[in-house]
């Protein structure tokens, strides 16, 4: 029988990254000053971890490397080295490494095998010139003892808390005065064993006395370094001293199952078409009478019911923690501090927020630039901060919450604050059209267009005013929106809002002739039926209406998307004022329909893009709606006016 | 009636792995992801054979090898460490604690039935 061990390697893959991750965090948290013999154990215990499963699947470039890093964790944990600042950063270096390594055997992506071999030479460089500083430091800390020779360093102070009862056969192991002891007090144990005990020993291979020469004392060595060692891992293990977190760990080990996300799409999807039909199935049965057919309208109410509470429970599925998303912003935010000679703490407060995993891979990227922008741009350097009567340590904070069916994600600094002159200048200086009674919150979202920086200096990190533009455009694709709110010298706070799922979407219906369309909620301001003088028509900005106090520009959905509409007489039918890029405009339709949660359909795979429109939907009645790409709509129509114009 | 193993490895690649060898040579096998979940599983229902790693959270293998030996049902029952740790230390220490025996990581599917067999008779 051969075994097929591929069939883990997707487990191991997943588990091994679990793994860096827990050590990255794990060697974040460490007090390098006073590095706790739990955490360098866990720590040791990642890496170990990772080395195991790399050696059962034959990744022997993967173990090698691990090898190297958990020899040095080794004697870092047994107290045979000191924790320095320059092997926290060679270990955080080390998990990235390994990450490019497991890419490489996961994806077949290209490893550097430079930076694997220049890690490997500073790993080996540390545990190097360890037993010169270990002896400087055993002696130290031994100096008042006479028989410092005899007890071997660790275990003098490692003894202590394990309790020497006899049960306890690692005290009496770590007792090096009596070498004979451990032997003798273990005899009983393996005796019970029985008559198996002296076949089965013989797994011990290399192993040379036999049971019947177990009184032996165990070679001189063993009584030295290793029995310090395991007082040192009996002490770390004990599990009242592993707290909450290891028992988390548990938890969802054994209570959670790995599935592969297209299982949970399809699932998602049929739950969508499910939806589709009952509505239908509703709509046909809210026809029949309900005195004949009581039992069927019954069933139907039922059959709603169940379907939402299905739908549900199966777009859970696809949520996820943002924690997945926040927790690489402590490496983030410790590189760059460092790379600007700031001071910064990062705190992160609801992690467990969840949302869709779409969009938690999609809002990566995005965080990553507002926090990297915060530390540059935002909090000041440590003279600086001293100077204005701040701590030195400036704060960032990431916070997420849910608030009605968004999610809320904010990027706060104490920093400097945006400087609303600077900005207003700036502006002006880039030709954009700003006036001095602005609101400040229009003034703060001046930093989202493209090619704006204040910094007065360009950073390697942020500043060239690239980034910050397509922050913004990324969360508009996501149908998200940003505010920003500043005070000069107290600080900036960014908030991100977004919907909840890419699979679901609130909408307005309108319908314009014979056809329906959905245009998203979170782009509507307002709706009305202007009056007749309200509708004018300005040269360079075609039909405009008048909506308290603002000309904004008329986009009508029939001309734009060819259908035959029913009125065509712009006071007759609906404005919907829509806010896109921060310019407002009114969409012209027949009517509104109603407000609905419309199951995202994607045009492009199953047909093709078309302009102006961002998706489709079945509507109740099983009739196709399309969902309106509002963005798109409102720039086309400016670019319309501009050729008319020409 | 099929024997039962109890696997232990804080690693759910290695977990899975033995746990599919052990179940492909017709044993019954309950996982268990520390030396704290081995202890509760093995309280709960008799294993014929205790399978554990030696580097885990909360209680490691060694530990477990004691603490299931103080267990009535465990005095006599074979159990045997798989793990990296090759030293002939720590297969002394495996030993004191009362382990049958030792089988160093990376494993050999084929072999680590064989080991099985062997010791369960």
């Amino acid at each position: 029988m051969t075994i097929d061990m591929s069939q883990f390697y997707q487990v191991f893959f997943e588990e091994s990254a679990e793994l860096l991750e827990e050590m990255e965090r794990l060697l974040l948290e460490l007090d390098v000053a006073d590095a706790g013999k739990d955490a360098l154990n866990a720590i040791f215990r990642t890496a170990h971890s990772i080395k195991g499963g790399s050696a059962t699947f034959g990744f022997t470039e993967i173990t090698e490397t691990t090898h190297i890093l958990e020899s040095l964790l080794d004697k870092l944990r047994n107290g045979e080295l000191p924790v320095r600042v320059e092997m926290v950063d060679v270990f955080l270096k080390a998990v990235d490494v390994i990450k490019n390594q497991l890419a490489g055997r996961q994806y077949e992506s290209a490893v550097d095998d430079q930076a694997v071999a220049e890690i490997c030479r500073q790993l080996s460089a540390f545990a190097q010139e360890g037993p010169a500083e270990a002896v400087v430091q055993t002696s130290a800390a031994q100096a008042p003892q006479a028989d410092a020779v005899a007890t071997p360093a660790p275990a003098a102070d490692d003894a202590e808390p394990v309790d020497p009862t006899p049960e306890n056969l690692f005290a009496i192991l770590t007792g090096a005065k009596i070498a004979v002891a451990p032997v003798a007090a273990a005899a009983p144990v393996p005796g019970a064993a029985g008559a198996a005990a002296s076949d089965a020993y013989g797994f011990f291979t290399e192993v040379a006395p036999a049971q019947a020469k177990a009184p032996v004392p165990p070679p001189a060595p063993a009584a030295d370094q290793n029995p310090g060692r395991r007082a040192t891992d009996a002490a770390g293990d004990a599990p009242p001293k592993r707290g909450r977190r290891a028992s988390d760990h548990v938890d969802t080990e054994t209570t959670s199952i790995r599935v592969g996300v297209e299982k949970v799409d399809q699932l998602i999807n049929l739950v969508g078409e499910l939806v589709i039909t009952q509505a239908m199935l509703a709509q046909t049965a809210s026809h029949v009478d309900s005195a004949l057919y009581e039992a069927l309208r019954t069933g139907m109410a039922q059959l709603e019911h169940n379907t939402r509470d299905l739908q549900e429970s199966v777009m859970s599925i696809r949520m996820m923690p943002i924690s997945f998303v926040f927790s690489r912003f402590p490496r983030v935010v410790r590189d760059l501090a460092g790379s600007l000679n700031k001071q910064v703490e990062l705190k992160t407060v609801g992690e467990g927020t969840e949302l869709d995993k779409g969009l938690i891979e999609k809002i990566a990227d995005p965080l990553n630039h507002l926090v990297r922008n915060s530390l540059d741009h935002g909090v000041e350097s440590p003279e600086k901060r001293l100077a204005a009567g701040k701590p030195a340590m400036g704060t960032i904070t990431l916070r997420a919450f849910h608030q009605g069916g968004n999610i809320v994600i904010e990027v706060s600094d104490d920093g400097a604050g945006l400087n609303r002159e600077k900005i207003l200048a700036k502006a002006r200086e880039r030709g954009m059209t700003v006036s001095d009674d602005m609101p400040d919150q229009d003034v703060w979202l001046l930093i989202f267009e493209a090619g704006f920086s204040t910094a007065e200096a360009v950073t390697a990190v942020s500043g060239r005013g690239v980034g910050m533009d397509v922050v913004k455009r990324n969360i508009y694709a996501m149908g998200g929106r940003v505010e920003i709110d500043s005070t000069l010298g107290v600080g900036t706070r960014i908030s991100i809002r977004l919907p909840l799922t890419l699979a679901i979407l609130d909408g307005m219906s309108v319908s314009v002739g014979e056809e329906i369309f959905i245009v998203p909620l979170t782009f509507i301001v307002e709706s009305l039926q202007p009056a007749k003088d309200d509708i004018k028509t300005i040269t360079g900005m075609g039909t405009v209406v008048h909506v308290r106090g603002e000309y904004l520009p008329v986009v009508a959905l029939y001309d734009v998307l060819n259908v035959r509409p029913k009125v065509t007489e712009l006071d007759r039918g609906i404005m919907v004022i829509v806010e896109s890029e921060g310019a407002k405009s009114a969409m012209f339709v027949d009517d509104l329909l109603g407000q609905h949660q419309v199951v995202i359909k994607s045009l492009e795979t199953n047909y093709r893009k078309v302009p102006g429109v961002s998706g489709a939907t079945i509507m109740g009645d099983g009739k196709v709606a399309l969902i309106l790409d509002v963005e798109a709509l409102a720039r086309g129509t400016f670019r319309e006016e501009e050729r008319r114009a020409a | 009636m099929a024997k039962s193993i109890l696997a232990v490895d804080d690693s759910a690649s290695i977990r899975s792995m033995v746990s599919f060898t052990l179940k492909s040579a017709g044993y019954e096998v309950v996982e268990a992801v520390d030396g704290v979940d081995a202890m509760t599983k093995a309280k709960a229902t008799a294993m014929d054979l205790v399978l554990t790693d030696h580097n885990m959270p909360r209680m490691d293998g060694l530990t477990l090898v004691r603490s299931l030996r103080e267990l009535p049902g465990y005095r006599s029952a074979p159990i045997l460490i798989l793990t990296t740790e090759s030293s002939q230390d720590m297969k002394n220490q495996g030993k004191a604690a009362g382990a049958t025996g030792w089988l160093v990581k990376p494993f050999d599917p084929q072999r680590l039935i064989e080991v099985v067999r062997k010791v369960l008779g």
